[in-house]
C-alpha cells in the first residue's frame, strides 16, 4: 500500500501529511512533485495545504493545470481515492473534480483555530472509520474557506449524500456562530458524485496526536487504511 | 494590441471586501455611495492588430483562467471600442 502527496511550488503542508501517513499510520508514502506527469504505484493521492502559486490570481487557479493534475484527473476517474486539504481541496474545485466554488472569508480574516465538525457520508474512503455521532475537533488555516454552492447544487449535493463534513458547536449543531468562514450551509467538507474523490477545509494531518491539540485527525488516514486493505 | 479585462463577482454572490469598504466609506461621511464592488484588473498584451482576434483570445484566457464563470463575470476592452 502507496500515497502519494502532490507537492506544487508553495505547498507547506506536504510534509505534515506526509508525516500523518508515514510516521504515523505506516504507511508507504512518497512525495510526488507537480511537473510529474504520472502518479506511479499509488493507491490514494493527498493533495495538501498551503498557497500553490502564491494563490495568485484565484486560490488552486494556476495549480489546477500543472501537468500531475491530468495523472489525478485519471486516477480518480478510476475511483482512486484522492483527498484534498484545505489549499488542496481549492484546488479540487478549480479543476472541476468537485463541484462548487471557494470564495473568501465572510470576515475578511485569515482564520486558524480548532473547530468543531460532524461527519455526515462515511461511505468515502477517507471517512468510514470516523465512530457514529462523533464531534470532531480539528483545526482549520484558511483564508478563502468560505465554500459556495448555488440553491440548486447544495439541494443537488444534500440529496445525493455529498455533504461530507459539516462545522458545528460543541453539541454538534449547526450554528452561524461555529462557520468560521460563512460557508453555504457550514459546509466544510465534501465529495464528488462516486465518493472517492473528497475534499475539506480542515485539516486533519494537524490532529494526530494528543499532545497536538487533538487526534481526531487519524480517523482519515485509519479509513483510507482500511478502505485500501479491503479494496486490494 | 493591449486588451484590459476586468473581472468582478457576480451581482448575486456576496462581496465580503465590497461591504467592508462600503462601510468604511460610510464612516468616512461618503453617503451617496450607495454601494461598492470589489474585482481584478488585468491587463494583456496580446500579439495582433486585429481588435477581433484579441478579443476572442482574451474571452478564451477569461474562461480557462483568468475568471471562475461560476461566480465571476469578466469584461473586455479594447482601445477605442466598446465594451462587451
Amino acid at each position: 500500500m502507496k500515497f502519494g502527496v502532490i507537492v506544487f511550488p508553495g505547498s507547506n503542508c506536504d510534509h505534515d501529511a506526509y508525516h500523518a501517513l508515514k510516521h504515523e499510520h505506516g504507511i508507504d508514502t512518497t512525495f510526488i512533485w507537480h511537473k510529474d506527469t504520472e502518479l506511479g504505484n499509488v493507491d490514494g493521492v493527498i493533495i495538501p495545504g498551503g498557497f500553490s502559486y502564491g494563490d495568485y490570481l484565484r486560490s488552486g487557479a494556476i495549480a489546477r493545470f500543472s501537468p500531475v493534475m491530468n495523472a489525478v484527473a485519471g486516477f480518480s476517474a478510476k475511483g482512486g481515492p484522492v483527498l484534498g486539504i484545505c489549499n488542496g481541496f481549492q484546488i479540487l474545485l478549480e479543476a472541476q473534480l468537485l463541484p462548487g466554488t471557494m470564495m473568501a472569508n465572510e470576515q475578511l480574516r485569515f482564520t486558524c483555530k480548532f473547530i468543531h465538525l460532524v461527519c455526515q457520508n462515511r461511505n468515502t474512503p477517507f471517512t468510514a472509520e470516523i465512530p457514529a455521532d462523533r464531534i470532531l475537533s480539528i483545526p482549520v488555516a484558511h483564508g478563502e474557506g468560505n465554500y459556495y454552492a448555488d440553491d440548486d447544487l447544495l439541494k443537488k449535493l444534500e440529496d445525493r449524500g455529498q455533504i461530507v463534513l459539516r462545522y458545528c458547536n460543541e453539541k454538534g449543531e449547526f450554528t452561524p456562530a461555529s462557520n468560521p468562514n460563512g460557508s453555504t450551509g457550514n459546509i466544510a467538507g465534501i465529495c464528488n458524485d462516486k465518493g472517492n474523490v473528497v475534499g475539506m477545509m480542515p485539516h486533519p494531518e494537524r490532529a494526530v496526536e494528543e499532545n497536538l491539540g487533538s487526534a481526531d485527525g487519524r480517523y482519515f488516514f485509519e479509513s483510507a487504511l482500511a478502505h485500501i486493505a479491503s479494496a486490494t | 494590441m493591449q486588451v484590459d479585462i476586468v473581472i468582478t463577482l457576480r451581482e448575486s454572490i456576496l462581496d465580503p471586501k465590497g461591504k467592508a469598504s462600503h462601510h468604511a466609506l460610510e464612516n468616512l461621511g461618503f453617503k451617496d455611495v450607495t454601494a461598492v464592488r470589489i474585482g481584478k484588473f488585468i491587463q494583456l498584451e496580446v500579439d495582433t492588430d486585429d481588435p477581433a482576434k484579441a478579443r476572442e483570445i482574451a474571452t478564451a484566457a477569461c474562461e480557462k483562467l483568468l475568471a471562475n464563470t461560476v461566480m465571476e463575470n469578466f469584461e473586455i476592452r479594447l482601445p477605442d471600442s466598446t465594451t462587451t
